[in-house]
């Protein structure tokens, strides 16, 4: 029995997330896999992903991990985390990738020169660190995390949902962006949650007990 | 509130063990990497920087022991560098359980190196350090742990270093480490004006207005400090509390 499965398509390093899965779920069976038939006979299932959107996608269907990732999006406790989160959207500003446009909406990239601190001072892109995330929307993925509580980023695009009602937490870098989007069994972090200390193991933790309702 | 500035611990490792030294001379033993790396995290360190300066060739698969160990136990990001030379020795490292691989000589001797590494894995995980040094009237690349002098001025290669794929920069000043009277700013400064990625500041912290300084002056986003920590004169949470009473946005 799998109990929670972590797409691999060759895009990362998955070690971090499903070693913070089994710090936080050890009576559990975590497997990092790229096959279809596996990601379909598990509980849960966590969509990680780094590097360019473009590659992700071509890699994603080189492993035919397309309808694996889609049906387990539609129908069990479903968490993408960075470019996981991304590639659920319709398109990316990024090599302008189609994503798999499970969710409406596009990927965007912070536009560098024009971003600048209170003290006027330039913005780096990646925007990389532990920033605040506000939630917007109460969810069962929040339970025991404070309100504001940092997470670690690092990402140059972020996502523009087209309905706003999906948005579940935002950050300011500086202006407010998309950092959760949620919808039924579907949760999805633009921050590393396995990288986030206390706060990202919580949320990992709630992950794994998760029943997929919102 | 904005993204918070980091401190980042930073942990020489040779033979299995961390060490410090003055100007890169003279190891001092500071403990096991697995046990100070856990209580950095702890004090709330924001990353963690390995960097193995293991001499012998046998003793150099620990590091990937160390790490894999310390990223089972410790969930903030872990930065690796020393004796990475191929792009095989970065897949090993983030195999291993680092988040991120820092180049330092091997990106001289080999620029397609950092390009290789990074369309493979990613900007995000490509870290490129800078040793530098003041030459006359500028700042200049040194490698082999600040022994040979390259020829090449540290913002131009910053640069490059970017246009190559470097997600982030990790500068150096071999004047300063290990003398204690605080960090470069000019070359900082002149580093982080000149490229978009974040900048990490190293080499000569001494006290906490150092750290201060490597953000207000020195443009950095982020500071890494290694003797100050070792040896118990301030905790990382410490720092983090001076900074804030600086008005520097922090994780606490």
């Amino acid at each position: 029995m799998i109990d929670i499965a972590v797409v691999d398509y060759g895009m990362g390093n998955l070690r971090s997330v499903s070693k913070a899965l089994e710090h936080v779920a050890p009576d559990k069976h975590v497997l990092v896999t790229s096959d279809p038939q596996e990601i379909a006979a598990a509980g849960r299932v966590v969509f990680p992903g780094q590097g360019a959107m473009p590659d992700c996608v071509r890699e994603l269907d080189a492993r035919g991990l397309r309808d694996a990732v889609k049906s387990a999006a539609a129908n069990k406790p479903f968490l993408g985390i960075c470019i996981g989160l991304q590639l659920l959207f319709e398109h990316s500003e990024e090599g302008n990738a189609a994503g798999l446009g499970i969710l409406d909406g596009n990927v965007k990239r912070f536009a560098a020169q024009d971003m600048h601190d209170s003290g006027g001072r330039k913005l780096k892109v990646p925007h990389m660190g532990w920033n605040q995330v506000y939630q917007t929307k109460a969810h069962p993925l929040w339970r025991g995390i404070e309100d504001g509580a940092r997470f670690y980023y690092v990402h140059s695009y972020y996502v523009a949902p087209q309905d706003g009602t999906l948005i579940s937490a935002v950050s300011e870098y500086p202006e407010r962006f998309t950092s959760c989007v949620a919808r039924d069994n579907i949760f999805a972090v633009q921050f590393h949650p396995e990288k986030s200390q206390h706060a990202g193991l919580q949320l990992l933790s709630n992950f794994v007990q998760w029943d997929g309702r919102p | 509130m904005p993204l918070a500035k980091r401190i980042i611990p930073c942990l020489d490792v040779t033979d299995g063990r961390v060490v410090k030294g003055v100007n890169f001379l003279e190891l001092r033993d500071a403990g096991d990497p697995v046990e100070i790396a856990r209580r950095y995290d702890e004090q709330g360190a924001d990353e963690l920087t390995f960097l193995d300066i293991t001499a012998s060739s046998d003793n150099r698969g620990l590091i990937l022991n160390i790490i894999e160990r310390v990223a089972s136990q410790v969930f903030i990001p872990l930065t690796v560098g020393g004796g990475v030379r191929e792009v095989d020795d970065v897949r090993r490292l983030l195999n291993a359980g680092a988040d991120k691989v820092s180049i330092n000589t091997s990106a001289v001797l080999n620029p397609q190196l950092v390009a290789d590494a990074s369309g493979r894995f990613g900007s995000q995980c490509i870290v490129v350090a800078i040793d530098a040094k003041q030459v006359d009237d500028h700042w200049e690349v040194f490698t082999h742990g600040g022994r040979k002098a390259t020829g090449l001025d540290a913002v131009e290669w910053a640069k490059k270093m970017v246009a190559l794929g470097a997600g982030e920069l990790l500068v150096t000043s071999m004047d300063r480490d290990g003398t204690k009277i605080g960090f470069n700013l000019p070359l900082n400064r002149a580093i982080s004006d000149a490229v978009d990625v974040p900048i990490i500041a190293s080499g000569g912290v001494g006290n906490l207005m150092h750290l201060v300084e490597g953000v207000q002056e020195g443009g950095a986003d982020a500071v890494l400090a290694a003797s100050i920590f070792h040896y118990g004169e301030f905790t990382v949470r410490e720092a983090k509390e001076y900074m804030q009473q600086h008005g520097i946005e922090v994780r606490l």
